[in-house]
Formats: C-alpha cells, sequence, structure tokens
C-alpha cells in the first residue's frame, strides 16, 4: 500500500543572529493511510521543526535544504505558495500545543469553525453552520450549539483543543498533524483527547503524525513509532516492538527515565549531558557524547539505518553500531 | 452580565473625572494665580474692578461656598463673560466650537483614513518597500512642528502655486455674495444643506490647508501605532494556525488579525483627537481659523482669564465624554474586555 | 547514568521560565545588551550627533557666534531682513539680528526647557508610580484618580491654562508643562510595579523559601526604570515639540530673549517673503525633535527581548 505522507532525507536549517541552526539532519519516516505515527524525542530533536516543514510554514530564516516530503505522490518541498495553499487545512491539518493560543480571542468558535468550512468548501452559511455543528458532536463537544456562540476564553483547556480538533478536521484532511496535542492540558483530559483522537482514526480513517515527548502517549495511542535525535530519527518502527525491544541506547535512555511506581524510593535516572543545540554538525553518530555503549567508531562515522535484530521484514530498524555494520560517511 | 458591569462602572468613572476636572479648574481660576480678582477682571484692573470682582467671585468667603457657586453657575451653562468682547462666553463658545470641531473632524478623516491602512500594509509586509517609506513619512510627520508644517504650506500652495487660500473659512466674496446660512455651524454641511453650491465649494478649498496640517501628526501616529499592533498580533499562535489552516493571506490580515490590532488602534484614534484638539490651537492661528484655538490664544494674550477657564473646562468635559465612548466601542468589539 | 534524588515518584514540575523574565544577574549587563543593539541603529547615531551637537551648540553659544549680543536680543536695525550670506550664514532677522546667533541662544532655552519637564516629569511621576504600584489601597486609588483628572486635559491646553495663571516667563511655563507630564510616569510604573512585582515575589520564594522585601526591591527598581528612561527620551522630543509651541503661543520666554517657538511667531508675518528665520528655527526643531524620536525608536526596539534575538 502507498504511504500518504513519506518524508525522505528531510535537511531543514535556519539563520539565527548566533548562527546558522542545523534543525533537521534527514529525518526519514512514512506515514500510511489510517495510521497514527509518533514523532518521540525531547525538545529541541526537531520534531515540531518538521511538521513547519511539511506544511511549508516555516518562518522566514528558515529554509528546507535537502530532501523530499512525498503527500499523495506529490513532492511538497517543490509547490509554490500558491499550490500549497489547496493543501493546508482541505488535505492537511494541525494543531497544537496550546489550545488557548491557538484560537482567535476575538471570534466566537463558530465563527471560526465557519470561516474554514466555508472557505475550503464553498458552503452557504446555513450548510455550514450545519456542519460546524456536526463536528462539534464527532468531537464530543456537550451542547454544540450552545459552544457555538461562545468565545475560546469561555471555554475550559479541554474544550478549546476539542475545537481545535474540530477545526482541523472541518475541511475533511486525511492526514493530521498534531504537535503535543496533551502537553498543556490536565492529565484526565489528557486521556480524553488522546482517546478521541484514536477513535477519530477507527471512524474516518484519520491519519495522524503525533508529535510528543511522552513515551507513554506513544503507547497508548500510536500504531508505529519513530524516535528523533539531533534531527534525524535513530529508532523506528511499530510501537510494541521498539518500547519493548528498545535497541537504540537513547531510546533505552528515555524509557529507563520514565519514573515507575515500581522505582518508589529510588534515584531518578536521566542521560548525562545535554540535546545538541543544533549550531554545529556533531561528527559521526550525533548521540555518541551522551551514549554509554560509545565505541570507537561511533566518534569518526554515523551509522545507516538497518534492520534491528530479531525484525521481520525490515520493519523495525536501527541507527547504531551495535546492530549495524553499514557505515555511511 | 460582566459586560454590562464594566459599562456601569466606567460610567461612574467619568462622573467622577468630569467633576474632578470641575475642581482642577476651580484651582486653576482660583488658587493658582497670585490675585484671583484682578485676573479675573483683567490687564491693568483698578481698585475698584479688584473690589467689585472680589464680591462678585465670593473670594472673601470660604473655598467650598466659592467651589459650589462655581459649579452651580457651570451647571447652568453660565460660563462667566469674556472680558474683551464683554459676551456671555457661552454664546460665543456656540460660534467658535463648530468651527474647531470641523476642522478636528476632516482631519481625523485624513489622517486615519490613510493612517490605518497605510500601518497595516506597512507592518504587514515588514521591511519592504512600502513599510521603509512609510516609516520616513510617519516619524517626519510626528517630528514636524505643527505651526512650522502650516507655514510651509501657506509657502507653497498659496505663495508659490496659489492654487489654496491662505486663510479663514470663506472668502470675502462669498461672505457677501453668496453668504453661509449657519445651521450646525459646519459650513461644509450648511453649504450643501442650502444647496449653496458656490459657497460648498469655497469653504471646502479653505480647509483643505488646515485640515491637512493638522492631520499630519495623527497620521504619523496611527501609521506607527498600527504598524506595531499589526506586527504583533501577526506573531501570534492562532494566526499561524489560521494559516495552517489554509485560509487566505488577505483574510487572515484584514479580517482576523485586524480586529485584534484594533484594540490599541482605537487608542490611537484617541490620542490622535486629543492632538488634533491641542493641534487645532496651533492651526487657528496659523490659518485664522475662528475656532476655539484662535479664541483661546487671544485670551492668553489678551489675559482674558475667564475664557482660558472656561476654554479648558469645555475641551476637557469634551476629551472625557470622546474617550468615554471610544472606551465602550471597546467593549463592544472585544469580548474580553473587564476593568482591570 | 548521572543520578538525582527524588522523595517520591512524581516528577518536580519545573516552574516554566517566561521569556520576558528578567534574568537575575545584575541590571548593568542589561543596558550592555542594549547599547549593542542600539548602535547597529544607523538612525540612532545619527540623531545622537545631532543632539550632541545642538547641545554643544547652545552650551557654547556666545562663543560660537560673532554676534552674542544680537543673540541675546539686541537689534540691528540697519541690517534687518538681510537674506542669508556670507556674513550673515542664516541671515538677519525683523531687527537686523544674526539669526544663527539667536538659534544657538534659542537652543539654550527651548532644549532646557524640554529637559527640565522631563526630568521633573520622572521626578514628580515615578516614585507616586512606585507607591501606587507597591502599597495598593486606598494609596492607589488616590493617586490613581488624580492621574485621570490630569489626564482628562489635553497636555497643551492644560499647560495653557496654568502657564497663565502663573504668569508668563520661563520657569512657570516648564512648571505648567511639567505639571501636565507626570501622570504618564506614574502609570508607566506603577504597571511595570505591579506586573514584575509577582514575577518576583514568585522567584524570591522559590530560590529562598520566603519573600525577602529586599531581593525584591533590589531587582525590582532597575528593571522597573528601563522603560521609563525609554519613555523619558521619546518625551524629550514631544516636551520640545509642546514647550516651542508655548512658546509659539506667546508663553514661555518673553522677546527679546530667544526661543525657538517665538522665533517661529515673530518671523511668521514675513514668511512668505522672507523665510529664512522663522524658517531656520521651524527646520532646528523638526531636526531635534527627528533626532530625539530616532533615538527613542532605536532604544524601544532595543530594550525589547524578543526583537533582540532575531
Amino acid at each position: 500500500m502507498a504511504a500518504l505522507l513519506s518524508v525522505s532525507d528531510l535537511h531543514v536549517s535556519f539563520q539565527t543572529y548566533a548562527g546558522k541552526v542545523y534543525a533537521v539532519n534527514g529525518m526519514t519516516f512514512d506515514i500510511q493511510p489510517g495510521e497514527i505515527f509518533g514523532l518521540v524525542g525531547e525538545s529541541g530533536c526537531g520534531k515540531s521543526v518538521t511538521s513547519l516543514a511539511i506544511l511549508r510554514i516555516l518562518p522566514g530564516h528558515g529554509r528546507i535544504t535537502r530532501g523530499e516530503i512525498a503527500f499523495d505522490g506529490r513532492d511538497l518541498t517543490q509547490l509554490s505558495e500558491r499550490e500549497m495553499q489547496p493543501i493546508r487545512g482541505r488535505q492537511i491539518a494541525m494543531i497544537f500545543q496550546d489550545p488557548s493560543t491557538s484560537l482567535n480571542p476575538v471570534f466566537s468558535v463558530g465563527n471560526q469553525i465557519t470561516r474554514i468550512i466555508r472557505h475550503h468548501m464553498g458552503y452557504s452559511s446555513q450548510a455550514a453552520n450545519q456542519r460546524a455543528l456536526e463536528l462539534f458532536s464527532k468531537v464530543a463537544l456537550p451542547d454544540p450549539k450552545r459552544i457555538f456562540t461562545t468565545y475560546p476564553h469561555e471555554l475550559s483547556g479541554g474544550m478549546q483543543q476539542r475545537v481545535m480538533i474540530a477545526l482541523a478536521l472541518a475541511s475533511g484532511a486525511r492526514l493530521l498533524i498534531a504537535d503535543e496535542p496533551t502537553t498543556a492540558l490536565d492529565v484526565t483530559i489528557q486521556d480524553q483527547i488522546l482517546e478521541l483522537l484514536v477513535e477519530l482514526r477507527q471512524r474516518e480513517g484519520l491519519s495522524i503524525l503525533l508529535i510528543t515527548h511522552n513515551l507513554g502517549v506513544v503507547a497508548e495511542t500510536c500504531d508505529k513509532v519513530g524516535v528523533a535525535y539531533a534531527g534525524k530519527i535513530v529508532e523506528i518502527g511499530p510501537t510494541s516492538w521498539v518500547l519493548h525491544q528498545r535497541q537504540h541506547p537513547y531510546t533505552e535512555g528515555l524509557l529507563a527515565a520514565l519514573p515507575s511506581p515500581r522505582q518508589k524510593g529510588q534515584d531518578l535516572l536521566s542521560i548525562p549531558g545535554s540535546v545538541p543545540d543544533g549550531l554545529s554538525v556533531i561528527p559521526g553518530c550525533p548521540f555518541h557524547l551522551r551514549c554509554p555503549h560509545v565505541m570507537e567508531v561511533c566518534r569518526h562515522s554515523e551509522p545507516g539505518m538497518a534492520a534491528a535484530a530479531g525484525s521481520v521484514d525490515d520493519q523495525h530498524r536501527v541507527s547504531c553500531y551495535l546492530y549495524s555494520s553499514e557505515v555511511v560517511r | 452580565m460582566q459586560r454590562w458591569e464594566y459599562v456601569f462602572r466606567r460610567l461612574i468613572l467619568a462622573m467622577v473625572v468630569l467633576f474632578s476636572v470641575s475642581l482642577l479648574t476651580f484651582f486653576i481660576a482660583r488658587i493658582l494665580p497670585s490675585d484671583p480678582a484682578a485676573a479675573w477682571v483683567g490687564p491693568r484692573p483698578t481698585q475698584e474692578q479688584i473690589a467689585k470682582a472680589t464680591i462678585t467671585l465670593g473670594l472673601d468667603k470660604p473655598l467650598y461656598v466659592q467651589y459650589w457657586r462655581y459649579l452651580s453657575s457651570l451647571l447652568q451653562g453660565d460660563l462667566g463673560v469674556s472680558i474683551k468682547s464683554r459676551q456671555p462666553i457661552l454664546t460665543e463658545l456656540k460660534t467658535y466650537l463648530p468651527a474647531t470641531l470641523e476642522l478636528v473632524i476632516a482631519s481625523m478623516l485624513i489622517g486615519e483614513i490613510i493612517g490605518i491602512p497605510l500601518g497595516v500594509l506597512s507592518g504587514a509586509k515588514k521591511g519592504g518597500a512600502l513599510d521603509n517609506a512609510s516609516r520616513i513619512l510617519a516619524v517626519a510627520c510626528v517630528s514636524l512642528p505643527t505651526f512650522f508644517l502650516g507655514l510651509l504650506f501657506q509657502l507653497i500652495f498659496y505663495a508659490r502655486l496659489g492654487i489654496l487660500p491662505i486663510s479663514g473659512r470663506v472668502s470675502n466674496e462669498i461672505a457677501i455674495n453668496n453668504p453661509v446660512t449657519p445651521i450646525t455651524g459646519f459650513y461644509t454641511l450648511d453649504t450643501l444643506m442650502t444647496g449653496n453650491w458656490a459657497a460648498f465649494q469655497d469653504v471646502f478649498v479653505h480647509l483643505i490647508l488646515p485640515a491637512v496640517t493638522l492631520a499630519a501628526f495623527g497620521l504619523g501616529l496611527s501609521v506607527r501605532m498600527t504598524r506595531a499592533s499589526i506586527i504583533e498580533v501577526l506573531n501570534e499562535k492562532y494566526i499561524l494556525a489560521a494559516r495552517v489552516a489554509g485560509l487566505p493571506y488577505r483574510t487572515i490580515l484584514f479580517v482576523l488579525a485586524l480586529k485584534n490590532a484594533i484594540m490599541p488602534t482605537l487608542n490611537v484614534i484617541g490620542l490622535s483627537f486629543v492632538y488634533a484638539l491641542t493641534g487645532s490651537i496651533l492651526v487657528e492661528v496659523i490659518f485664522s481659523w475662528p475656532g476655539l484655538g484662535l479664541y483661546l490664544t487671544n485670551a492668553v494674550l489678551s489675559l482674558d482669564f475667564p475664557v482660558i477657564v472656561s476654554v479648558t473646562l469645555i475641551v476637557a468635559v469634551f476629551y472625557v465624554v470622546v474617550n468615554l465612548v471610544l472606551d465602550l466601542v471597546q467593549v463592544a468589539i472585544d469580548p474580553r474586555v473587564t476593568l482591570s | 547514568m548521572e543520578e538525582k534524588r527524588v522523595e517520591d515518584a512524581e516528577f518536580i514540575e519545573a516552574v516554566p521560565v517566561h521569556p520576558l523574565a528578567p534574568q537575575a544577574t545584575a541590571p548593568y549587563s542589561e543596558w550592555r545588551l542594549i547599547w549593542r543593539s542600539f548602535r547597529k541603529d544607523i538612525l540612532a547615531l545619527f540623531g545622537l550627533g545631532i543632539i550632541l551637537i545642538l547641545i554643544l551648540g547652545a552650551i557654547f553659544a556666545p562663543v560660537l557666534t560673532s554676534y552674542p549680543e544680537q543673540g541675546r536680543g539686541d537689534p540691528n536695525i540697519l541690517e534687518k531682513f538681510q537674506p542669508p550670506s556670507l556674513r550673515h550664514p542664516l541671515g538677519t532677522d525683523y531687527l537686523g539680528r544674526d539669526v544663527l546667533a539667536r538659534m544657538l541662544y534659542g537652543g539654550r532655552s527651548s532644549l532646557t526647557m524640554g529637559f527640565l519637564v522631563v526630568i521633573i516629569a520622572v521626578i514628580i511621576g515615578v516614585p507616586l508610580g512606585a507607591l501606587a504600584g507597591y502599597l495598593g489601597g486606598w494609596v492607589d486609588e488616590v493617586i490613581m484618580r488624580t492621574t485621570d483628572v490630569f489626564m482628562a486635559f489635553p497636555s497643551l491646553l492644560l499647560a495653557l491654562a496654568i502657564a497663565s495663571a502663573l504668569g508668563a516667563g520661563f520657569i512657570n511655563t516648564m512648571i505648567a508643562l511639567a505639571i501636565t507630564w507626570w501622570p504618564w510616569y506614574t502609570r508607566l510604573v506603577r504597571s511595570q510595579v505591579l506586573s514584575l512585582r509577582e514575577r518576583y515575589f514568585i522567584e524570591a520564594a522559590r530560590s529562598i523559601g520566603l519573600p525577602s522585601q529586599k531581593i525584591i526591591l533590589s531587582h525590582l527598581l532597575p528593571n522597573v526604570m528601563t522603560p521609563v528612561w525609554v519613555q523619558a527620551t521619546l518625551d524629550l522630543g514631544s516636551a520640545i515639540l509642546i514647550s516651542t509651541a508655548l512658546n509659539f503661543v506667546g508663553l514661555g520666554v518673553q522677546p527679546p530673549t530667544a526661543d525657538w517657538g517665538n522665533m517661529v511667531s515673530q518671523g511668521r508675518l514675513y514668511f512668505i517673503d522672507r523665510p529664512w528665520f522663522a524658517g531656520s528655527a521651524g527646520l532646528v526643531i523638526f531636526l531635534t525633535v527627528l533626532a530625539f524620536n530616532f533615538i527613542g525608536d532605536a532604544l524601544r526596539d532595543a530594550a525589547d527581548p524578543f526583537l533582540r534575538r532575531t
């Protein structure tokens, strides 16, 4: 089956007052129709930038320097602004971390959603209102008619995020990019939103690119997961395999750093060192400076992606010399 | 009902301010001058006049009695009598006020209609050619002394080019042949209402230079503040969300962003109005425009104290009312407003 | 792997640091950053240069011109209405006085009045604002209502009224204008104190466990003053604009003393045929205000942490 979205060797850099920042360095993954893909990593690993690059809304000082983003057979990196317009919102939609700042404070929620509906689908205002109410029910908002006239600041965080999701789905997008959709919400609400996302995938066949730093979220919702570090994927594969076998030392570190009730009373573990700032390209494997299993070869050359141990038909891949003998550079 | 509460409190606040304004003008009129009776009488007062004034003003009575008399005469519409012209000030104001208002409104229309869109477009394409040009224009407008600009315009358009008149609201010719029938006091409206086409043209042409001179500062202010406001709004997450949703840039700028940016813009309009009121003083002097400003400056020169105080009071009242209206408009537009 | 102690299985939630939160370091480093950003702006440097030239011109007026007495006011009727020439680079006015000399002496009046007005406004307004913000309660209410009343009058107008009541002259007009100006600083400082107080309260509470008055004050004050300085610089331009306007109308210094404002009013009648004396005065006011606006704008941009980063 052809992938819905296929990102290959994506490189993105920014020109800042401190110098050039290499935010994404060879990101590669794909998402099948109806699949929930989790992109995991600490802050600063390039996950959010990737999502901005997909929709081609990088800020002025950012550039896609290499790579391809294939959506539905078209390379998005080659499209002009005019050609991207009909894709945004209609084919690919995005929701952000903090719903309270993503909604326009001076317009009612209903006004905002019908505007999008009318723009993409040309409905009359009556038809648009109707569809808006349907969408509000779809995202399990109580009393859609009342919500329609409220302003964003009158709603709770969870409801705001549901509204965002409704807005994102307003024009029938096939891929939803969710950038840390639950991070700013209460824990109980987090679950509800995640459940909603899974349900939408079930009912509508929606594909989701779920960006998060929280492995718990990934475990709950994602079919496949890609672990990102320093702007590239270091381990990728079906969620259960990656989480249980955790072959890459970074994945291991992330999982070990999660506190669990069993560890009560013991010391919290963390990965020594800090996430690279992107101002310089690290030679060899980008993780080698913090890796507990670092070898000589890791310092000079970057490992390529190779099948993980025990992986059937190449679905679970790792970029680490512990598992592969392939040399890229 | 929180918004009604806000409106109510705002009205109360305005009342308090108006009351205090009268207190302050009372202070200026009676307490500040070294000899209030002499000030009230005018230049070169005689002992007799001063004695009479002392009784009329009640300067021998305790302060609160004086203030009470002051306030009650104000509320009855008695603003005193002009020393220079010996006319009740209120009647004189009736002719001067509309002239100033006409000038101020004309200048604000020019300033905002050009300034706000220019500011929006300027901020939208920050760093572009239009932006740089309008920023230069704006800072120049804000730095030019109004009285000097007026003189320059007179030099260029009257002396050198000869296309616009140098002073006054109407030319002598029209005043004699097709005089304006004052209905509202706004000559542009009056001439239109009476179908006096020749006079309308004349009046309009006389309005141009003073209005443009007065508009300059407000224009610069509008462009600068609208631009800053739009830039700030365009950096907000919800604008990014709108782009991500595929909405066209024109909609994002002129509907979604502008409504958010308009709040500080309303404040700018308020500021422009203040400036226009004060700047009109200078413009009226330069162009001999028979309005409040000219009235006031002549009063300053001839030490016509009752006039000075009255005009100050009237303008302050006006200003408070306009600000109140602007605040209430803000409540109508922004759903989040509460009294801080 | 490094080890961190923890009592329970709960994460310690880090308090998110607001990007605008001032650093807990010495306030001078903030100024160094501001200066670095400021000096990249050519217009601002140009403005600074102009102001320095004008100030020096005003201070050294008697030395810079060959006609100091004319600058002070002595007439020279024989040479009246001379257009600009080698002897009189800016021409002479209606009383034959050298315009350049008048301008240098005029600068003394105009610039001084502008500076003093702002300084006095800051001296009155800042402490009141700090009091209002810090103490709150009825002190705050009283101070705020007072500012409301003063701000209900347009500046020029109120200054006119007060100055007329006090009588013309440099000091009276300056006091009148300063009285109309202080409320803006009170408001500014009060809102700064209110917003920063929260932040420092939290930080102090976090670091020590108890809020310390001393910490709050020592960190609060410098950060409160930064926007005040920025505003004051911007205000210098407006102050000069309004004070020259007051002089133009007839208040302020009286002839024969020179002031850029009264030079324009004296030259007004002759402007059409002999524009050089009113014109020079008008242009120098324009240049001065322009320079202050350039400086103030650059200062404002430099002090804004967001703009500094890109």
